[in-house]
């Protein structure tokens, strides 16, 4: 049979038997089982109603139940047990051998560093993004423009983003563009400019940003405390200024690099194996999707703020950045903090693009690849699940947040 | 907004520059794909896409042709060779030419090279030759190193290519189709399911439906990573096997939180007095839903209707997992991309047409509907 026409059959049947379920079993109940006439009429609409909303769910809880919330369980069980002693219970051996292998580790490492630059780059992009575009009048043109890669597959990504990356032998005309820019610095001044001036001083704000963080975290600890203040809000008060001081170090060693590093000048470079570098320019691939979707949502927000705190702002005298920073920018936080649990949520995900690109080589594995590989490639279903559950682990403090908000919503 | 309070910002102009830039940032990479679908081999692995809209300037090493085959002639006691370098390829203009690797731009078109013994040779700019020689010649065809610029050119073969399956097996036609196969009811049946429930969870009154709606909204972010072993163990055990039916069942699973949870919002915001009516003039549940309910909520519907569709086309994990046997006779479009990566790394002509054919059915849907993307990713947005 044509595969058009089969495709065509099998989608009928699909979504026919999903409607019939539906249709029938309404009929069954108001036409059969609890008939709305005779003398029972009132006591059967009555026990017809209790049932109908159960007929509505019956399908999702069932689908929700199968596919979500049963594998949870599942894959929680294999990862304490080892499919070749015939499903015995081994305890945290799985987690044991998972933890004693450096490719573990390494995906962790990538992970943490997926999980800071992505949502932070996304955020910041989609807030410039938004503020942007909306006070120019092709804006709408414009954001569709930076939200079409939406659209477009992570594999699809992948394949734009491998041309970007392309290597071609030093005597050949480069293809991609990276090493065609690349070509161009020659270790004259342009190279000092671009290559460790800008960078240095792009790493020297983000250190300057993140001691200003610090410094507003640690600060009420030694000003004195209002007795308000609970043993938590200190704790956290105290990891958080550790946190940001640990950043703090990090971007200023990034400045040293910046200014140290040796360059090989007009050597293309391979740059999906420089490790590194190359789960950087993974992690542009997914900057480039996420931005978009992080513009639309503050774009929004911003249009959501109340127009009289601005314009009393502007007759207060404050200047466009001081009406963005003061003014935006805090009515905006909440929204803010929506994005990037979003983002970060698919970061924890992120496979296709790891998969299809660099498949992990190169020290690029990230955890949700490492998965896969335990799975289908080395068959071992213990420490694949024990990996599985590493990342339910990641994501459940935002489930227990949404589900404590909506709690508090619907009350 | 900068306008309020009659100032105008002197920042206008540095905003309008600094959007076209991120806007061109932005676009660059699909753009060279796209480009780079529509040029010939050659083109590709010669200069990089920017430069495809110029002529351009290439260095290439052509050769005469070989005296052995009969080329050659021999006019009033010269031996004579004549034809054009460029034959078989696309034509091109020679600016410089030269007869040795170490200095090939020694000569401008019409010159004559001297090539020892009495041998020479002359080129024309459009490529034709002629290389004399007192005595007979022998051995492989003269060579010549060429700067030719040649005109932008652009060709649709790449497509024809693809979709008729001259590279992967069955093609990009067939995987196209199963694309198609896997989406349409993995869009529809999450709608479909989705849309019951959430007007149960919105509208109808029964004990446990604060934690029915907790439960859905925890398993939003649960990742589907958790669910390929379990499901697949189960899917084989009850023999459903890998195909159709377990990647849509598996897609349905998967959408349907969002789905409940886009849906039961939108529902609940829908005014009361219209269903209260309804259910005194006598409507049943099941026909408020279809005849109030489902007409209003078109706007929801279709929100969620373009989110599990781009997901679903654009999906390779599940498919992966639950669709793609050994045969490979299932296989959709992320995937075959994939292969084509790994077997044919360096086609970029092959690579980006093909990535282009899977990208351009979301692309048309993103851009007739965005409208309904925006509102749903507003509305869908956890808070």
């Amino acid at each position: 049979m044509d595969p058009a026409l089969k495709g065509l059959l099998t989608i009928f049947i699909g979504v026919g038997g999903c409607l019939s379920y539906f249709y029938l079993s309404n009929q069954f109940l108001d036409k059969v089982l609890f008939p709305a006439k005779g003398v029972n009429a009132g006591r059967n609409i009555n026990r017809a109603n209790m049932i109908r909303p159960w007929l509505f769910l019956m399908p999702a809880i069932v689908a929700l139940g199968l596919y979500l919330a049963y594998p949870v369980v599942a894959t929680l069980w294999y990862s304490v047990t080892d499919r070749s002693q015939d499903n015995a219970f081994v305890g945290l051996d799985n987690y044991r051998q998972m933890m004693s292998e450096p490719k573990f580790w390494e995906a962790m490492r990538n992970n943490m560093g997926w999980l800071i630059i992505v949502p932070a780059a996304s955020t910041g992009f989609g807030l410039l993004a938004a503020q942007l575009t909306d006070g120019i009048k092709w804006g709408a043109i414009a954001k569709s423009m930076i939200f079409m890669p939406m659209a477009i597959s992570f594999v699809g990504a992948a394949v734009i983003f491998k041309l970007i990356y392309d290597t071609r032998p030093v005597e050949a005309n480069q293809i991609g563009i990276l090493n065609a820019i690349w070509l161009k610095f020659d270790g004259g001044s342009g190279s000092l400019l671009m290559l460790r001036i800008l960078p240095a001083m792009l790493m020297g704000t983000v250190a300057a940003g993140f001691s200003y963080i610090a410094y507003s975290f640690a600060r009420p600890l030694w000003a004195g405390i209002q007795p308000m203040d609970s043993m938590m809000a200190k704790t956290g008060r105290v990891v958080l200024t550790v946190v940001s001081a640990f950043f703090v170090v990090t971007s200023l060693r990034m400045v040293f690099g910046a200014l140290t590093a040796q360059h090989d000048y007009g050597v293309p470079q391979t740059w999906l194996t420089i490790p590194q570098w190359n789960s950087f320019l993974l992690m542009v691939v997914l900057i480039w999707i996420q931005t978009g979707f992080a513009m639309v949502i503050l774009s929004a927000a911003l249009r959501g703020i109340p127009e009289e705190t601005i314009e009393a702002a502007i007759v207060d005298g404050a200047n466009p950045f001081q009406v963005f920073f003061k003014i935006k920018l805090p009515q905006i936080s909440g929204t803010i903090v929506v994005v990037w649990t979003t983002i970060t949520l698919t970061v924890l995900k992120v496979f296709d693009i790891v998969f299809a690109m660099t498949n992990g080589q190169w020290e690029t594995q990230v955890l949700a690849n490492y998965m896969f590989d335990k799975l289908f490639r080395a068959n071992d279903w213990g420490v694949g699940s024990a990996a599985a559950m590493v990342i339910m682990l990641l994501v459940s403090p935002i489930l227990v947040w949404n589900v404590y908000n909506v709690r508090k919503e619907m009350r | 907004m900068n306008n309020i309070a009659g100032t105008k910002s002197g920042l206008s102009w540095a905003v309008n520059i600094s959007v076209v830039l991120l806007v061109s940032l932005w676009l660059f990479p699909t753009i060279g794909l796209l480009v780079s679908s529509f040029r010939t081999t050659d083109q590709i692995s010669g200069s990089g896409w920017w430069q495809s809209m110029f002529t351009q300037e290439q260095n290439s090493t052509l050769r005469a042709a070989d005296p052995d085959d009969g080329a050659q002639q021999l006019v009033e006691d010269l031996f004579v060779i004549e034809g054009n370098l460029f034959e078989g390829q696309n034509p091109a203009t020679i600016s410089v030419w030269g007869t040795s690797s170490r200095a090939i731009d020694v000569y401008v078109p019409g010159e004559t090279a001297d090539l020892g013994d009495g041998e020479a040779i002359t080129v024309q700019a459009n490529g034709d030759y002629r290389q004399t020689s007192p005595i007979e010649m022998t051995g492989r065809g003269q060579r010549v190193f060429v700067t030719a610029s040649a005109p932008p050119e652009f060709t649709l073969d790449n497509y024809k290519t693809i979709l008729s399956g001259g590279v992967t097996e069955g093609g990009m036609s067939k995987a196209f189709f199963n694309t198609l196969t896997v989406t349409i009811p993995a869009t529809i049946i999450p709608i479909v399911i989705a849309a019951f429930a959430a007007y149960a969870l919105a509208w109808m009154d029964f004990p446990g439906r604060a934690i029915m709606v907790a439960f859905v909204v925890g398993l939003l972010v649960v990742p589907l990573q958790l669910a390929l072993i379990p499901l697949l163990r189960l899917h084989l055990g009850i023999g459903i096997g890998k195909g159709y039916l377990g990647v849509w069942l598996a897609h349905t699973g998967f959408g349907l939180p969002l789905a409940i949870y886009l849906l039961r919002n939108y529902m609940v915001g829908l005014p009361r007095d219209i269903i209260e009516n309804a259910k005194v003039d006598g409507a049943t549940d099941f026909q408020i839903f279809t005849k109030i309910i489902l007409p209003l909520s078109f706007p929801a519907l279709a929100s969620f209707a373009i989110f599990q569709f781009l997901w679903t086309w654009n999906d390779l994990l599940v498919a992966k997992v639950f669709l793609i046997d050994a045969t490979g006779e299932t296989t959709v479009m992320t995937n075959q991309i994939v292969e084509l990566l790994g077997t044919r790394g360096g086609n970029w002509e092959i690579l980006s047409t093909a990535a282009f054919v899977s990208i351009a059915v979301p692309l048309v849907v993103f851009f007739a509907m965005q409208k309904y993307l925006v509102r749903g990713l507003l509305a869908g947005s956890v808070k």
